[in-house]
């Protein structure tokens, strides 16, 4: 060590000359932001506000966001509507947090290259949402959207649809256990026409249930992707009346 | 009141009152004149040695 | 001989793990990842048996000066290598995600499509340019402040080799569709979890350097990069818990969900910008200025401040990106006020960079190493100064979800991250191989000019861009119905996104300049040329000036 100037060393140059205090500074200093912004959210009442008709997704909705994330759909859609009167005219009613309630990861996005799609779902048919993704141009001819015919050609591989619930369970999303257990047969089940629907709606209340790709003999990830496009923003009924009494009164917001 | 009414009122008040009396305490530390000559060793430490091991 | 069979044990171990991984993997993504790392091992394996050094090989294939210098300069010199051809790789890909959106046609689905593309572009600059910038810097410059070699100088290179492991893991991922889709945290969890241990190592590496330092005081820029490594592990853990679905497979789920995650998520991308892209840049600025002005710091008084306001404001900016979203509103206040008091610190930086140069503005025009510096610190003074109007609310309701803020990010990232490392990657060369200068002063100053005339012309067509759609979003008649459909505004853009990927491809050739200028330099070429200032002798002017000294 070189020799040091006679004159008191005063606490900031202390600082400066020992790097574990300046290590554990430097990390309360950047923590304090984070915990008192973050951590609210966590215990707030009134961070998520209570409405009807959420539900947890259906097995093969949830293969189908699986999907979306994969493709990083997020770099070009949003999902949130702003509240203002131009967004909500053209996407509908603005986004509530609890719409996204049991998104892991939320998929809210940053950037709208193509239009948002929190309220996408019951807007087109099947057949234009599979003709759009197959070939965007053929539909919409000014469009820039990337071709994923491939979806259509191959078939939808869960692994292990029980462990995908079951970690979902884990991070906070209220399956049951008969959900678990049943993940298999409901994935199957929701791209088949002729299957026997009633269980899986009283579970999954406002399911569509049906083939979404126009080929009823394979399970693809095309009916992945567009039962979970078409279930978009269709649970809550921000419309009703006692959904805007509610909004009414919301704070904080 | 709720959690929410009780923080936004501590964060209205007096919470950001003592955020500004220590960022402005902070501030203005290095300033104080007993520094001066440390700084500018400091600020010097990187030019005095000529033979950077190139 | 133990200590080759024993290196050899290991690599069999995780060559063997990785195949067991493989077989039992759940998707086509973890079993390539699988593959990759097998492989990596393999060679290894193979490497080592035959007792063939393949470093020495590359040492002097890379032309690394021999033997032990005053400082250990090896993973600086690995470093800088490295950062030029992910630099090369990150632009490649920007320039392909811009034509694409100029002509969709190039999409080639699956792998190659928009979505999979722009994660590796993002990453690619962000991570791998930026980061290898900041891994070799860092290192040279601990070096140097504290007048020690490196502490766990093996512990030095794993950090670098594991580094490069981690941006091929990542980048084949998103290719593969391996990707949580949280933007700038796509990596899946076992990804994270390496670039996990590889940052401890990075910070033990680090810290263990300034504690055997020489030098009592601890300089300036090992703060900003201290800081950097410190948060970013915080952000990074934080952002990045999940729960897998399977052991044997990539796909995850966020430990956050809903508005939660979203703030989190927030909480690490704006500081991803502030830390790994500012506090981590600020450290070179401070470093590296000086050195090429060969004059101190402006005030180091300034930079205390600097640097204990900007880690304490930069924290709490990230709602901002989450303005009039389901956030709740006191969230998105704090984050609108902190954003703009962030204004203050940021130009404190700048300022500080700049009036380093005070006494000495001619280098700007003789020296395009100093131009580069000053240019990226005005980017940075520009794009600090953007970003607190656009976290306003009001302008933000403009300008979120439209091209003004790729505009933005691309002004702070081409302007300040790009200029800057430029700039450190020509005072490097030269000094790291032994090199009188770079091989051509004139390519840097072509370099110059072709990445500043690029930026200006991503910016402003982003600008153009942002302002046109988000105009056009909510552009009424007087019937008061909308004018224009969505699919409107995307026709509308088109000629900005042409314009856009025309700058992108200037800045692409500047990058192609500086490769060719360090691969001869490392060579050992230096290009025979006219000097960069030719000032004609003017005999009236040359006398001495008799007034008082000009300082």
């Amino acid at each position: 060590m070189s020799t040091e100037p006679t004159q008191a060393t005063s606490r900031h140059q202390k600082l400066e000359r020992n790097i574990t205090l300046m290590a554990i500074a430097t990390l309360i200093t950047v923590s304090i932001g984070g915990i008192v912004q973050i951590a609210p959210l966590f215990y707030l009442d009134n961070t998520i506000e209570k409405v009807d008709g959420m539900r947890p997704y259906t097995p093969l909705e949830q293969a189908g966001r699986d999907i979306y994330v994969r493709e990083g759909c997020y770099t070009c859609h949003s999902q949130m509507i702003r509240p203002f009167r131009d967004e909500v005219e053209r996407y509908g009613p603005y986004s509530l947090a609890a719409e996204s309630m049991y998104d892991h990861p939320f998929q809210w996005g940053s950037k709208r290259t193509g239009p948002d799609l929190a309220r996408v779902g019951d807007r087109y048919s099947d057949e234009w949402h599979v003709q759009h993704l197959k070939d965007p141009q053929s539909v919409v001819p000014e469009s820039i959207m990337p071709q994923y015919s491939f979806l259509a050609e191959t078939d939808l591989k869960v692994a292990d649809p029980e462990g995908m619930l079951t970690a979902l369970r884990r991070v906070g999303v209220p399956y049951t256990d008969r959900d678990i257990q049943m993940a298999e047969a409901d994935l199957a089940a929701q791209a088949d026409p002729f299957s026997n629907r009633e269980d899986l709606e009283e579970r999954y209340p406002k399911t569509q249930v049906r083939d979404f790709d126009g080929d009823p003999d394979r399970l693809t990830e095309m009916d992945a992707l567009v039962a979970y496009l078409q279930m978009l923003g269709t649970l809550v009924d921000v419309k009703s009346a006692a959904a805007q009494q509610e909004l009414a009164e919301e704070t904080g917001r | 009141m709720t959690d929410y009414e009780t923080l936004r009122q501590f964060a209205d008040s007096f919470g950001l009152l003592v955020m500004a009396i220590i960022f402005l305490a902070l501030c203005a530390w290095p300033f104080r004149p007993g520094a001066n000559e440390r700084n500018r060793h400091a600020a010097n430490s990187i030019l005095e040695d000529h033979e950077d091991g190139e | 001989m133990e200590a080759v069979l024993g290196r050899a044990g290991l690599w069999f171990v995780i060559m063997f793990l990785a195949l067991a991984a493989y077989v039992g993997a759940q998707d086509a993504g973890f079993a390539a990842h699988a593959v990759v790392v097998g492989v990596i091992a393999f060679a290894f394996l193979c490497v080592t048996v035959m007792r063939y050094d393949p470093l020495a090989r590359a040492q002097s294939m890379f032309r690394m000066p021999p033997g032990p210098s005053r400082y250990d300069d090896d993973v600086v010199r690995w470093g800088v290598i490295a950062t030029v051809f992910w630099g090369m790789a990150g632009f490649l890909a920007g320039v392909a995600i811009a034509l694409q959106m100029v002509f969709p046609a190039l999409n080639i689905e699956p792998w190659l499509n928009f979505g999979r593309l722009r994660p590796l572009h993002t990453s690619a600059v962000i991570f791998a340019f930026g980061g290898n910038a900041l891994l070799a810097t860092s290192f040279y410059v601990v070096q140097r402040t504290c007048r020690t070699t490196l502490a766990f100088p093996s512990l030095a290179r794993f950090v670098f080799w594991g580094y490069q492991l981690f941006i091929v893991l990542a980048a084949s991922g998103y290719l593969l569709g391996v990707t949580q889709s949280k933007e700038y945290a796509e990596p899946e969890w076992y990804v994270d979890i390496w670039l996990t241990i590889v940052w401890v190592a990075y910070f033990i590496v680090f810290v263990g350097t300034i504690v055997r330092r020489h030098e009592p005081h601890i300089y300036v820029a090992n703060w900003f990069y201290l800081a950097f490594i410190i948060t970013i592990a915080m952000l990074h853990i934080v952002n990045n818990l999940a729960i897998p679905v399977s052991f044997l497979g990539s796909r995850s789920y966020s430990a956050f969900g809903g508005v939660q995650d979203a703030l989190t998520q927030w909480w690490y991308g704006h500081n991803a910008v502030g830390f790994f892209l500012t506090a981590g840049f600020l450290a070179m600025m401070y470093y590296f200025v000086p050195k090429q002005a060969e004059r101190p710091v402006y005030s180091y008084r300034l930079s205390i401040i600097h640097f204990w306001s900007l880690i304490f404001l930069y924290i709490w900016a990230g709602p901002h990106h989450l303005h009039y979203t389901a956030l709740p509103d006191w969230a998105q206040t704090l984050g609108m006020v902190f954003s703009i008091i962030l204004w203050m610190p940021s130009w404190g930086g700048m300022i500080n960079g700049l009036m380093t140069l005070n006494g000495a503005w001619d280098k700007v025009r003789t020296d395009p190493i100093i131009r580069m510096m000053v240019m990226s610190l005005a980017f940075y003074g520009m794009s600090t100064f953007e970003g607190p109007v656009m976290s306003i609310k009001a302008v933000n309701s403009l300008s979120h979800y439209t091209d003004w803020t790729i505009g933005h990010v691309h002004s702070g990232a081409l302007g300040w991250n790009g200029m800057i490392t430029f700039a450190c990657v020509y005072f490097l060369v030269p000094r790291l191989w032994g090199r009188e200068r770079m091989y051509s002063m004139r390519m840097i100053n072509w370099h110059f000019w072709l990445a500043t005339l690029g930026i200006v012309f991503y910016a402003a067509s982003m600008w153009v861009a942002g302002l046109t759609q988000g105009l056009m979003w909510r552009e009424y008649d007087a019937n008061g119905y909308l004018v224009n459909s969505f699919v409107d505004t995307v026709a509308a853009l088109k000629p900005m996104f042409a314009a856009r990927a025309f700058g992108g491809i200037l800045y692409l050739a500047g990058g192609v300049l500086l490769t060719y200028n360090v691969w001869m330099t490392i060579a050992g070429h230096l290009r025979d040329e006219a000097p960069m200032t030719d000032a004609k002798h003017n005999r009236a002017a040359d006398r001495p000036i008799t007034a008082a000294p000009a300082e």
